[in-house]
């Protein structure tokens, strides 16, 4: 075996007086795939980002260390390159692909001109034969109609879409070494699926290294030949994926697996109530097609078709599908948040829809939402203790002197220190964030709270406090949730009953151990098996097929 | 596309009827023009028959119309004072006012918005800096005051350019130094903004991922961008500045444009000339608000497509 591509040798970055990674070292060799692990802020972006030297751009420096690359024709240590050697080997020997499908395209430049640049630059064709070769490059990704694709916006296409003319990008020119930092973390499970196999089936074709930053184990049981567990910018474990899943040696490795949510655990759900809090019958909600000065209503989208779901007491009610299905339309509508076109929707027995504006205020009080960015949701000019209280002040729960109270026992409740009513939204982290949001939907005493992809923002045993604090917070009050997550493992993990969205219908409705281990519906089924198993023993290899003929629907609410 | 240009196109023509309809009245307002063509040394029976001859007699109705067609058929009637139809008078002088505004344009757009690439880049060291101060002075330093700066320093004491006029190329570097002032000042600002708010994109870290040169990423991935924000304020800017800010320089350096028609026929009360000089200056800035919102549709493939 000849020597690995890339050779990180105690590499140290910090940003201004913190030190991000603390003498790193790995290899990796072709056809291998190395998976980094660890949560946010334990510096696996920061080194992704240090191969590239684009670290400096984001205001961090290499302390000290070696990153060796071997390109073929000689190895060489990349901090000595200067500007013009590193741009020639960025997009060529070594190429990255992004976690954001969504803006990491430019979004004013075509599809087509986006990947021939690379071509340009590294393979010096002109802009016809590039325009050729690119095409060639979206086939090989398997982008369906790639002649079509070249002409089109990365707007007109799904989030798959454009991870995948991502990869044409950074596969175009047949890199040594590829660089993954969680290019699936932003896309639904099945797309996740394809695109794994994808980078996988390619892998074997072109034979390059992979480096996969991933914060999911599932997906490293997925994709991974060795793992390197990193916590706080240091090497908390190395070890073949098989080894790391059976015999885990770190504690940190253990709690991380542990947090996972891993599909078929079952729930950790006490029995639920049976008076109905929440019944919705018939509901559809359509958006309006390109209102404008001179343009006719063309009919719209039914963005939730003819839906109806339950929820009872100290029950919990996941809602899975994939994004633009329409879950968070059917939240909203719920709460008239968006105006449904029909149907009706009973809170603890009074009717929200139908009713005038001044009964649907009162009627609001009863269900509250927590949504799934917890730093765009919370006002960042309120202190804690007006924040989290606001939804009782509107409702005249509660006067202005009792509000810092009301502050302090609702942060007690969520497991946040007293002290936190005096201070403001950004001086907490995701998690802490996350509780607040709960708080303040708890400042009401709502008897149903509506979680919209409340933890999908969070790191996994982030997530899983979150979800613990919501059992525990519906064992003691009896609290209704009606749960929105795209994944089914979370899902699992706190519903008692789950249904299944997709294209704006509820597709299939039940138990949550019934519905998972017997699916009926064929989408349900499609939805299961997308999801990593979690066992690197149990990988499935689907063979690479072509990307969904059409994207998914999507609707902005 | 072609249906967001017709409806951006239709919209420019409601608001230019508006714009004909509100002139009129307007004029109407402000009292009766046989009182101010001949003033008070006239007989009854004369004054009767210049009424009949005005059409002064007609319903208000009836003379919107007759105003209508006129308009519409190009009569826009004759000076007060030359006796000449009033376009004939005013599009001689909006020749040199285009002249002129197009100068300060192009010198703006040459000058500032590499400034502000600069400034954007170099936001921590000290060139951005002092792109930044200058750019804050010359917004604080109104245009007068850099003319009158301007004739002292290279017509007055130096005499290295003529001060008066149009005549020759050289006429119009102090003009349009005057007026690019502060226009340089603000489009500098807004591309440094523009430009900031694109270089921290996603998009840029891709680019510079796939091994492009940095001037290309900045030029081709960040400008294409940034351009988009700065569309819509340079058209503003322009659309202020053909509106109202030329009529002072034109003033100071005697230039014989439509600013320098208005305040005159505005102080010598030709109504005619004045009425229709206040279109035409009105019609400038429809059409550069259109072209801008077409531009900006060709900037933005997602406008451009989302709109058809």
């Amino acid at each position: 075996m000849t020597g690995p591509v890339l050779s990180v040798q105690d590499l140290r970055i910090s940003f201004g007086t913190h030190e991000a990674v603390k003498g790193l070292s790995f290899d990796i060799h072709a056809r291998e795939t190395l998976a980094l692990v660890g949560e946010s802020g334990s510096g696996k972006s920061a080194t992704a980002l240090s191969i590239l030297r684009l670290i400096e751009r984001e205001g961090g420096t290499i302390g000290s260390g070696r990153i060796l690359l071997d390109d073929g024709d000689a190895t060489r240590d990349l901090r000595t390159l200067d500007g013009g050697q590193l741009t020639r080997l960025r997009g060529n020997a070594i190429s990255m692909v992004f976690q954001e499908p969504m803006t990491s395209l430019n979004p004013v430049l075509r599809i087509g001109d986006q990947v021939a640049e690379v071509f340009i630059r590294h393979r010096n064709l002109d802009r016809r034969q590039a325009l050729k070769a690119a095409q060639e490059a979206l086939d090989q990704v398997r982008i369906p109609e790639p002649a079509r694709r070249l002409d089109q916006y990365p707007h007109e296409l799904s989030g798959g879409l454009r991870q995948r003319v991502m990869i044409a990008m950074a596969l175009a020119c047949r890199p040594k070494l590829l660089i993954c930092d969680e290019p699936t973390t932003a896309l639904d499970v099945t797309t996740q699926a394809d695109i794994l196999s994808l980078i996988k089936a390619l892998q074997t074709e072109i034979g390059m290294g992979v480096l996969f930053i991933t914060h999911d184990m599932g997906v490293v049981a997925e994709m991974a030949d060795r793992v390197v567990v990193l916590r706080h910018g240091e090497k908390v474990e190395e070890a073949t994926v098989q080894d790391l899943f059976d015999r885990p040696q770190a504690g940190y490795s253990k709690k991380l697996m542990a947090a996972t949510p891993k599909l078929g655990t079952g729930s950790s759900t006490k029995t639920a109530g049976t008076d109905i809090v929440l019944q919705v019958d018939r509901l559809s909600t359509r958006f309006a097609a390109r209102p404008g000065l001179f343009s006719r209503d063309a009919g719209g989208v039914l963005a939730v078709n003819d839906v109806s779901i339950q929820v009872a007491r100290g029950e919990t009610l996941g809602l899975v599908g994939e994004s633009g299905c329409g879950k968070s339309t059917l939240a909203r509508s719920i709460l008239r948040l968006i105006e449904p076109e029909s149907g009706t929707v009973l809170l603890d027995g009074k009717p929200l829809t139908g009713s005038s504006k001044a009964q649907l205020r009162q009627s609001r009080k009863e269900a509250q939402m927590i949504f799934q960015d917890p730093y765009a949701s919370l006002n960042p000019r309120l202190p804690v203790h007006e924040l989290i209280t606001e939804p009782a002040r509107i409702h005249g729960l509660v006067s202005r002197r009792d509000q810092k109270d009301l502050a302090a026992q609702l942060v007690a409740r969520v497991g946040l220190e007293t002290d936190a009513v005096d201070r403001f939204a950004h001086q907490f982290s995701g998690g802490q964030r996350q509780r607040l949001s709960i708080a303040r939907a708890l400042s009401a005493a709502p008897k149903l709270i509506i979680a919209d992809e409340a933890v999908s923002a969070l790191d996994v045993s982030i997530a899983r406090q979150i979800t613990d604090l919501m059992l525990e917070l519906q064992e003691r009050d009896g609290l209704a949730f009606l749960f929105i997550s795209h994944d089914i493992a979370v899902v699992e993990r706190v519903s008692h009953r789950i249904a299944v969205m997709y294209k704006g219908e509820i597709v299939e409705t039940g138990p949550a151990g019934q519905l998972l281990a017997a699916p009926s519906h064929a989408y349900t089924r499609r939805l299961l098996t997308a999801v990593p198993s979690g066992i690197p023993a149990r990988r499935h290899m689907p063979a690479p097929g072509p990307a969904a003929e059409t994207a998914p629907l999507t609707l902005s609410a | 596309m072609l249906i967001y240009v017709l409806r951006t196109l239709a919209k420019m023509a409601i608001t230019l009827v508006v714009i004909v309809t509100l002139v009129f009245f307007a004029t109407r307002l402000s009292g009766n023009p046989i009182d101010f063509v001949l003033g008070d040394g006239i007989t009854l029976e004369d004054r009767e028959l210049l009424i009949a001859y005005y059409g002064l007699d007609a319903s208000i109705g009836t003379q919107y119309w007759r105003y209508l067609v006129s308009v519409f058929s190009g009569e826009f009637g004759l000076s007060f004072l030359e006796r000449r139809p009033v376009s004939q008078i005013v599009l001689e002088r909006a020749w040199p006012s285009l002249k002129l505004l197009l100068s300060a344009i192009g010198f703006t757009l040459i000058v500032s918005v590499p400034l502000g690439i600069l400034a954007a880049i170099y936001r921590t060291s000290i060139i951005g800096s002092v792109v930044m101060v200058i750019a804050f002075l010359g917004y604080a330093v109104p245009a007068f005051i850099i003319g009158i700066l301007l004739v002292l320093i290279f017509g007055y004491t130096l005499n290295w350019l003529p001060v008066i006029g149009d005549g020759s190329a050289l006429h119009f570097i102090m003009p349009t130094l005057a007026i690019s002032g502060m226009l340089v000042a603000a489009i500098t600002r807004f591309t440094r903004n523009a430009m900031l708010d694109v270089l921290s994109q996603d998009y840029m870290r891709t680019a510079r991922a796939k091994g492009l040169p940095e001037w290309i990423v900045i030029l081709k991935h960040g400008l294409r961008n940034a351009s988009i924000t700065l569309l819509s304020v340079i058209g503003l800017q322009i659309a202020g500045l053909a509106a109202s800010g030329s009529v002072v320089v034109e003033a100071i350096f005697a230039w014989p444009g439509i600013g320098d028609l208005l305040v005159r026929s505005a102080i010598l009360r030709d109504y005619p000339v004045l009425q229709f000089g206040v279109l035409s200056v009105a019609i400038v800035v429809i059409v550069i608000n259109a072209t801008v919102d077409i531009a900006y549709a060709y900037a933005d493939p997602r406008i451009r497509l989302a709109k058809g």
